[in-house]
């Protein structure tokens, strides 16, 4: 009985002392402190980017916050009436012509793609340039967009107009839609669509009741960041005319006409016009600060129903 | 179980029901399947060589054999879900009550909804129990109205012993439901679109002895009104089920150094168990190989 608990005292006693010499994992640390490193670098850029805009444009944010928001642009950047009204109708109608064009079009081609495509070589060549395409620089849809919307195709668009503008921004986004909505359509498990089949669904009804509400969360995520990216391109707007210097009239939000009025603005535009005027007139420095900001909240707050939305689909989804 | 789709025969091209018309009470040995010379191929692949066995009506046929040897695949085309698989190609002749399935004018779509699957992993639709039940029934035209379809629900569930444990939640997620439960629910998913053949692929092997005894049971139970063709691991399983018993094994192709399925041997499961004539058999059910 002594001896057995002797025995089992010693070899308690070396499980313990194996189990205390810990010896620091070196690398494992160093890893794990790179690791942060790298992203509070990241962290720290965007904080000093956002810090240093907002507090550029504080005196107008919070000076005339509606004033800004509702005036429109002008020489002078100590004008009272200096504004993005004209701006934020502009992003406002562009946003709408992606939503409207490339979400419906990009979603359908990666359905297609997805789920009826064979997957021979033809497939896998387009699905290789659609990829590509998400990689070509927005400069060269603004040329696309300036020959055939605005040159070729003026009669429907109006030429140099919001609807060129966002026509060319949709086609921008499209390939970015389509490879998201793709992503999400795979991550719809094999074991959904077969039992959907299993019980005697068409390919259609599988795909309706089970494939898009599954893919729903993904696809809406991803079809939002990607017109978040669209709506903050400047150049392509710029080669489609978002008009520079003055723009004489200054449209509500919901008056159609200016889709193809033969002169529209943006945000992205305006903020690069009035950093170049900054030159001449430093006032427009501050200008060009608070309407990032303003873009910036526009840009956030479509992010904030992406995330609403993604969260009610994936309630639904169970 | 009253059939109501009028429209499906026309749809299929071929007359389905010509034999279970023609079946008389005491024809106890109806083909339900009838496979000759069956070989499955995925791209260049041969996945199984020349099979030839009868699936018969109201009866339990257990597929056996080690990984590989082509059991699962061979199920798969009892209701064509191979045709998902891009690269799957048929050879051979595989009838279903004399149709055969893979003729170009047999519609897939109306053989699935005829030879209902259950599947390894339990794959409830991210919906609530009574929508799951109800999905085939929907989709199908099967019933008109709300309280045709709560007829079926409510029978679809009573079959697959789950309804006294789910009825006072049918609009709960199926997702919180226990492994068995799920699978009982998928059972039940399958038999509300009145199949007459039920495919099981290894429906217990994600499942616990008490869920598996449950399901064995609830097999039993509803094998006289449906054929159960079950693909299963578990030799002990398709000794206590089944009626039929295939054993497949995979076989070295020495001529393109692949493994192929091979259809060993096909009997009686006691036949099968106790006195098998191949000695591949004997050496599997023994468990001296495999």
């Amino acid at each position: 009985m002594a001896k057995a608990r002797l025995i089992g005292d010693r070899t308690s006693k070396v499980m313990v002392q194996a189990m205390e010499r810990r010896s620091t994992d070196v690398r494992g640390l160093v890893f794990q402190i790179t690791l942060l490193v790298t992203l509070l670098i990241s962290l720290f850029v965007l904080a000093v980017l956002i810090v240093d805009v907002v507090m550029d444009g504080w005196g107008i944010l919070t000076g005339r916050p509606g004033g800004f928001l509702s005036g429109t642009m002008r020489s002078l950047s100590d004008d009272p009436k200096l504004g993005v009204h004209q701006a934020l109708v502009g992003t406002f109608w562009i946003a709408v012509f992606v939503a409207v064009l490339a979400f419906p079009i990009g979603i359908g081609a990666a359905i297609w793609l997805e789920e009826y495509a064979p997957k021979n070589r033809i497939a896998r060549f387009i699905e290789l340039n659609i990829r590509n395409l998400a990689g070509v620089p927005s400069i060269v849809f603004g040329l696309l967009g300036l020959f055939l919307f605005v040159k070729h195709l003026e009669g429907v668009t109006g030429g140099k107009s919001i609807a060129s503008a966002g026509i060319t921004l949709a086609i921008l986004v499209l390939p970015i839609v389509i490879i998201t909505a793709q992503e999400a359509i795979r991550a719809v498990p094999q074991g959904l669509k077969e039992g959907a089949y299993g019980v005697g669904a068409t390919k259609w009804t599988m795909i309706r009741s089970q494939v898009l509400p599954y893919a729903a969360p993904g696809i809406l995520t991803g079809t939002l960041l990607s017109m978040s990216r669209g709506i903050g391109e400047a150049a392509p707007l710029l080669l489609v005319g978002a008009v520079s210097g003055r723009l004489g009239s200054n449209p509500g939000f919901l008056d159609l006409s200016a889709i193809n009025a033969k002169a529209f603005m943006a945000m992205p535009v305006i903020i690069v016009e009035w950093v170049q005027n900054s030159g001449r007139d430093p006032g427009f420095a501050e200008a060009a600060a608070a309407a990032i900001v303003v873009l910036l909240v526009f840009v956030i707050l479509m992010n904030a129903a992406a995330i609403f939305l993604r969260n009610h689909f994936e309630k639904k989804r169970g | 179980m009253e059939q109501a789709e009028p429209e499906a025969s026309p749809r299929l091209g071929l007359d389905l029901d010509r034999t279970v018309q023609a079946a008389a009470p005491d024809a106890v040995a109806d083909a339900v399947f009838e496979v000759e010379d069956l070989s499955v191929y995925y791209g260049d692949f041969r996945a199984v060589q020349d099979a030839s066995f009868t699936v018969y009506k109201h009866e339990i046929t257990a597929m056996i054999g080690p990984s590989g040897c082509g059991k699962t695949t061979v199920l798969r085309c009892f209701n064509r879900m191979n045709d998902l698989i891009p690269t799957a190609r048929v050879e051979g002749r595989l009838d279903f009550q004399s149709v055969p399935i893979y003729d170009s004018r047999v519609d897939p779509v109306e053989v699935r909804r005829r030879i209902g699957m259950v599947f390894q992993k339990p794959n409830p639709f991210p919906k609530s129990i009574y929508d799951n039940i109800a999905f085939g029934p929907r989709v199908t035209g099967m019933a008109k109205k709300k309280s045709e379809l709560d007829d079926i629900v409510e029978r679809s569930l009573g079959r697959s012993a789950l309804w006294d444990e789910v009825k006072d939640r049918m609009k709960d997620s199926a997702l919180g439901l226990s492994g068995g439960q799920q699978q009982r629910l998928c059972i039940a998913r399958a038999i509300a679109v009145d199949p007459d053949v039920l495919l099981m692929d290894e429906p217990c092997s994600a499942l616990d002895p008490i869920a598996t005894a449950r399901i064995e049971d609830l097999m039993q139970e509803i094998k006289d009104d449906y054929t159960i063709v079950i693909v299963t691991h578990n030799m002990q399983q398709a000794a206590r089920i089944s009626n039929r018993t295939a054993f497949f094994t995979a076989q070295l192709d020495s001529t393109t150094d692949q493994r192929c399925g091979l259809l060993v041997e096909y009997d009686r499961t006691e036949t099968i168990f106790s006195n098998p004539s191949d000695e591949r058999t004997e050496n599997y059910v023994t468990g001296r190989f495999g």
